[in-house]
């Protein structure tokens, strides 16, 4: 124990001692939350539609006028032809094109089940999803008024009118901050102690003390110890700045528990911490440590559902989120957050991540080699 | 100088070493007694970093029977460790962190109580004339008295044996003699010493000196006797016999 205090006083002198690094410790994860928070936006405005209306009757024109009327949408353009609006698809000026045909009017009319042609540029998957989610509100509307309507002139027989309503609950404007800042805090925590611990004990080999380390009899668990209870706390210390800004300048809903947060932190950064320490076991340069690292934050990152949905992954794809730790905690602390989850909802997702620290902190121990 | 010869503190016996096809250290024996200065030399790539990582615990042997302060280098490795002291060839002090810092650090890990590193630390300070530096980081400080203060830390904590490999790289000849009084002065207090060196002049300053050549020990005696054995007038010449004798034989 005596042994684990000096090594943990060096550890911080060093931390606090490298003024080039703590700037980047604190500022950077803060200026991160604010950029990304704005930025990485699921919000639509301003989709760009082009409508092709062969179809030039007051069913058309009406609709028509209200995607115009819609602040999600701006129609650039009213065309005849379905090649002359993909061409514009194609360079890139369009989002969506609306096409009715010559019989959408008569077909409203007769009831006999009118359509429209939509067609979406996928290019980006997640906001052709969006596209298609408001253009289908917005016909979904027009048609309650047309049924509506034609409801006023049969006297007889009512008409059913089949409505489906939504209710979002626990984020009911849709606001995407509420829902990516929580991941983004997951993002943050990950990336500084990920690449903090990754970068550690390489580093003491690229200077040569660790063969100092090796040729004193301290044990492989002390020296691994020490290493990451400073960068626990440093992943707490941040945890907390986030969760300050996420409540004061973004005031998104804490329902749950901060406490149960940090609880699954803890255990959230033990394996992340552990990750890091293996990395920086095997590795002989920063420079290699910093690759490794950086490629399993990408593949942990675009896996997790942060930024494109994982249901538009395919099967094999989402199961391997069965392996990935910041699907798990981002999952969990958007539950904690949003909906106010206890400690019995999350327990399965947190005995998971107990499992991924455990395996992480043995292997890099055991992985750590005194001798060569 | 009084030396116990009685009580071997390092055995060797057949010491093999080997990386795939490549014999770094090819059948090495020796002994060496407490309190002896004992210098292990050789050409660059000649296998000494080699052996003195096994001594120290840091690498495994392919074979031979090894045993270091009394412990075995396979079985006893931790107590091994905790009664050697080790400086590399590459700097082995924290930058980052003051003098005292450094002493602090490496005293507390050999588990030495805060009072006992603080007087030994004032003593050691006086000692080496760096009382003025307690406080200043090592990255401020010339290579000359790092090299003093990572010997002095490296017998800080009083081992039986240090290990030296290379101590002297790069520094000025006045400082690498003030650097030997400090070697004397640990032998004196019965520390053995070994210590690897390709300055030949140095080689002079030892007991006994062994001579390595492509992995193995081709020479090991007093200087005094392998000077008379080779008809030579310094180590110098004695050195550049052996290793010529080894290009010959490729």
């Amino acid at each position: 124990m005596r042994i684990l205090k000096y090594l943990l006083q060096k550890e911080f002198l060093q931390i606090f001692r490298n003024k080039s690094m703590l700037p980047i410790i604190f500022a950077m994860p803060i200026l991160q939350l604010c950029v990304l928070s704005f930025a990485a936006t699921y919000d639509m405005k301003n989709t760009n539609l082009y409508i092709v209306d062969k179809d030039l009757s007051s069913h058309s024109r009406e609709l028509i006028s209200k995607f115009n009327g819609s602040p999600f949408f701006t129609v650039k353009e009213i065309g005849f032809s379905v090649e002359e609006a993909e061409k514009e698809i194609y360079k890139d000026k369009i989002d969506a094109i609306l096409v009715f045909n010559d019989d959408f009017g008569k077909s409203v009319d007769l009831k006999n089940g009118a359509s429209i042609q939509v067609l979406i540029n996928a290019i980006n998957a997640s906001s052709a999803g969006l596209y298609n989610a408001y253009i289908s509100s917005v016909i979904q509307d027009y048609n309650r008024n047309v049924s509506a309507s034609i409801k006023e002139v049969n006297t007889g027989t009512p008409v059913h009118i089949v409505e489906s309503s939504y209710l979002h609950q626990f984020n009911p404007e849709m606001k995407y901050i509420p829902y990516m800042l929580p991941g983004l805090l997951v993002l943050l925590v990950t990336v500084i102690g990920l690449f903090l611990s990754a970068m550690n004990v390489v580093r003491e080999k690229e200077i040569g003390t660790i063969e100092q380390i090796n040729v004193t009899p301290i044990k492989k668990y002390q020296f691994l110890l020490a290493k990451l209870i400073p960068f626990l706390l440093i992943g707490f210390i941040e945890l907390g700045i986030g969760l300050l800004i996420a409540a004061f300048l973004f005031k998104i809903p804490f329902l749950g528990s901060v406490w149960l947060i940090y609880l699954v932190a803890f255990v959230y950064l033990i394996g992340i911490l552990g990750f890091g320490l293996l990395i920086s076991t095997q590795t002989n340069t920063q420079q290699q440590a910093m690759f490794i690292a950086w490629f399993f934050m990408v593949i942990f990152l675009l896996m997790s559902g942060l930024f494109t949905p994982v249901e538009s992954m395919p099967d094999w794809g989402q199961k391997l989120n069965y392996f990935n730790p910041i699907a798990y905690f981002i999952k969990i602390i958007r539950m904690i957050l949003l909906k106010g989850s206890g400690f019995m909802d999350i327990i399965k997702e947190v005995l998971i991540l107990g499992i991924f620290a455990i395996v992480s902190v043995s292997i890099a121990v055991n992985r750590y080699r005194k001798v060569a | 100088m009084d030396m116990n010869s009685d009580v071997k503190v390092i055995k060797v016996k057949n010491l093999c070493k080997k990386f795939g096809d490549f014999t770094a250290n090819d059948n090495l024996s020796f002994e060496v007694s407490k309190g002896e200065i004992f210098g292990f030399l050789g050409a660059n790539g000649a296998g000494k970093t080699t052996a003195i990582k096994i001594l120290c615990g840091l690498s495994y042997p392919s074979s031979g029977e090894i045993s270091v302060a009394g412990f075995d280098v396979y079985k006893q490795r931790e107590q091994l460790k905790r009664n050697i002291g080790y400086m590399s060839q590459k700097f082995s002090l924290y930058e980052d962190l003051t003098v005292f810092e450094n002493i602090r650090f490496y005293g507390g890990i050999y588990g030495l109580s805060k009072e006992v590193i603080h007087s030994k630390a004032d003593d050691l300070l006086k000692k080496l004339d760096l009382q003025h530096a307690r406080n200043k980081r090592i990255s401020s400080l010339p290579l000359g008295w790092k090299q003093k203060l990572a010997f002095s830390v490296a017998i800080f904590h009083d081992p039986e044996i240090v290990f030296l490999d290379e101590p002297t790289g790069g520094v000025d000849p006045v400082t690498r003699r003030q650097f030997w009084d400090l070697i004397y002065e640990a032998s004196r207090q019965g520390i053995t010493i070994f210590v690897t060196t390709h300055y030949m002049d140095e080689a002079e300053y030892c007991d006994r000196v062994s001579i390595m050549v492509d992995g193995k020990i081709e020479a090991l005696d007093t200087p005094a006797k392998l000077k008379e054995d080779f008809n030579a007038e310094d180590m110098d010449q004695v050195f550049l016999a052996l290793a010529r004798k080894a290009i010959n034989i490729e």
